[in-house]
């Protein structure tokens, strides 16, 4: 399947997107691997990655969950390319940056992407709408099993799966869960989540992981140990967290419209206006109002079918795919400002205006309290 | 660049080196902004070392690991060395997780929630684990039974090493 293919589908995440999806918008499990055979890309030699890409991209290619798929070597992609990828969170900065011997195979419906010579020799991702940890654990580990019957894997009886970093060492697995958390950070909560959740080794990042700011009030929260508990356990404990995480914006959200409504109502009510009508975004102006749009969807103040336009808007928002979308070789930050003011403003020329009546006079529905169980 | 010291604790470059002398040791740990502050290292009320950046080791007697020894660890497979390690971050293979062992212990005890492996076993490693136990342990006895001019049980072992390698090629062929 060729690039264009993959940017002109809308993935799975965005078009999906329902009332399930309201806080935990997206759950993400990833497993690192090893050939035992080979040294770890970063101390490999060329020749060696290449061999490594070859072997891996032969058992995955041969997956029936890989028919079709994107077959890319990213010493082939530009870099508007790339930083699609890795705004549709189908590769890492790390991989983008990775010299000859890098590549990933993307699925056709852009759930699972496996990434071939990052840190490890596979780091193997899916990715689901809404919280659904143990159903994305499932189809994983599956995954995981097919690709071992074919190649033999570093792992070690005492330490399980040997990793280039042993900070990923013994299950390789890091689950994480995209949040949106809007009224927590209004009401300056965050930092208290922050710390609270450390405690327990669940990490908070920006939406586009280390070193990533938290425009548009989106989280991506994670385990941080891999060794010494079962990938069950892990998830369990993450699936916890995040229940009680989901239950405080709940609160939140509660706390904002009993003891000031207007004020809420005031920048829900603005944000829409400067959508419909700026004709100059930069992209965190753009994630911030579309954040509070999304808010006003979950609290009833606009219908529920505008949400997989704002989940999509949130991706095709961001600086590399604005780019593609001019489908010039290079453009201007500030012209790219423009050229997403307009984007906006054309999807929101039909939005329905809102309505804060049901925001007041019910409570807000409350969708995703607890994970689904399957 | 490339000398760069990385993080101790997440592998991104490390820009406060935090040095404690504990019990007459000097301890030296490298850290990013991100994670000094998130153990309280920046702060002036941190001024004491966390205790899990040296779980074990601050505590525990002085042991006669390589290091101390005078001796620097090399992995054999490929030559990566303690102080490539240091530098990255990163091994240079799945066996120097058995070359720097030592050193690994107390580190992973700080990392992580325990030391021991508890969660999925690749189907195929465990089986061939086994399989290769089993078939050094009867060779071993069928060699013993050589030497003892045992030829009946030699014969009879024989027949089992056989019999083991066939059921392993079925098995390997059915899944």
């Amino acid at each position: 399947m060729t690039f264009g293919s993959l940017i002109a589908t809308p993935s799975d995440l965005t078009d999906t997107a329902s009332s399930k999806c309201a806080i935990v918008m997206m759950t993400r499990i990833r497993l690192a691997r090893n050939l035992a055979s080979h040294r770890f890309p970063g101390r490999a030699s060329p020749d060696e990655r290449a061999e490594i890409r070859a072997a891996c991209r032969q058992t995955i290619g041969s997956l029936p969950l890989m028919q079709p798929a994107y077959d890319l070597a990213i010493s082939d992609l530009s870099d508007l390319q790339k930083q699609i990828l890795v705004e549709r969170h189908l590769i890492s900065r790390e991989l983008s940056a990775s010299p000859d011997g890098a590549a990933a195979m993307i699925s056709g419906d852009q759930t699972c992407s496996v990434m071939i010579n990052e840190e490890d020799h596979l780091r193997i991702q899916f990715l689901r709408a809404g919280f659904q940890l143990k159903k994305t654990w499932a189809a994983i580990n599956a995954f995981d099993t097919a690709i071992e019957d074919a190649l033999e894997y570093a792992f070690s009886p005492t330490l399980g799966y040997l990793t280039a970093c042993p900070t990923n060492v013994g299950t390789g697995l890091r689950a994480s869960a995209m949040m949106h958390l809007p009224a927590l950070v209004i009401g300056g909560h965050m930092e208290k989540v922050v710390r609270a959740v450390n405690q327990l080794g669940i990490v908070v990042r920006g939406q586009f992981g280390e070193g990533s700011d938290a425009s548009g009030s989106i989280f991506q929260i994670s385990n941080q140990t891999t060794l010494g508990e079962s990938e069950e356990q892990i998830i369990k404990r993450l699936s916890a967290v995040l229940s009680s995480i989901v239950e405080h914006e709940l609160n939140a959200r509660a706390r904002l419209i009993e003891n000031d409504s207007s004020k809420l109502f005031d920048k829900i009510g603005r944000a829409y206006g400067i959508l419909q009508n700026a004709h100059l975004l930069t992209s965190s102006e753009a994630m911030n109002l579309l954040s509070l749009v999304r808010l006003g969807i979950d609290l009833g103040i606009f219908p529920d079918s505008g949400r997989p336009l704002v989940d999509r808007l949130f991706i095709e928002s961001q600086p590399g795919h604005i780019q593609n979308n001019a489908g010039q070789a290079q453009i201007e930050p500030a012209l790219r400002d423009t050229l997403r003011a307009a984007q906006t403003r054309a999807a929101f020329a039909d939005f329905a205006p809102p309505n804060f009546i049901p925001a007041i006079e019910e409570p807000p529905p409350e969708p995703d309290t607890a994970p689904s169980q399957n | 660049m490339a000398n760069q010291l990385k993080c101790v604790s997440c592998g991104k470059p490390a820009t406060v080196h935090f040095t404690q002398i504990l019990n007459n040791k000097v301890h030296k740990v490298d850290l990013c902004e991100a994670c000094a502050q998130e153990k309280g290292i920046t702060t002036l009320a941190g001024f004491e070392l966390p205790l899990d950046l040296f779980p074990p080791k601050a505590t525990s007697e002085p042991t006669a690991s390589a290091p101390e020894s005078g001796l620097t660890l090399r992995c054999e497979k490929c030559g990566f060395t303690e102080a490539d390690f240091k530098k990255t971050g990163r091994f240079g293979c799945p066996h120097c997780y058995e070359t720097f062992k030592q050193m690994l212990g107390p580190m992973l005890d700080g990392m992580h929630k325990g030391t021991a492996h508890t969660g999925k076993v690749p189907r195929h490693a465990a089986a061939r684990k086994e399989y290769h136990d089993r078939l050094s342990q009867l060779e071993l006895t069928l060699a013993s039974a050589i030497k003892d001019e045992r030829y009946e049980d030699a014969a009879r072992y024989r027949d089992e090493i056989a019999q083991v390698k066939q059921t392993y090629g079925k098995q390997e062929a059915a899944s």
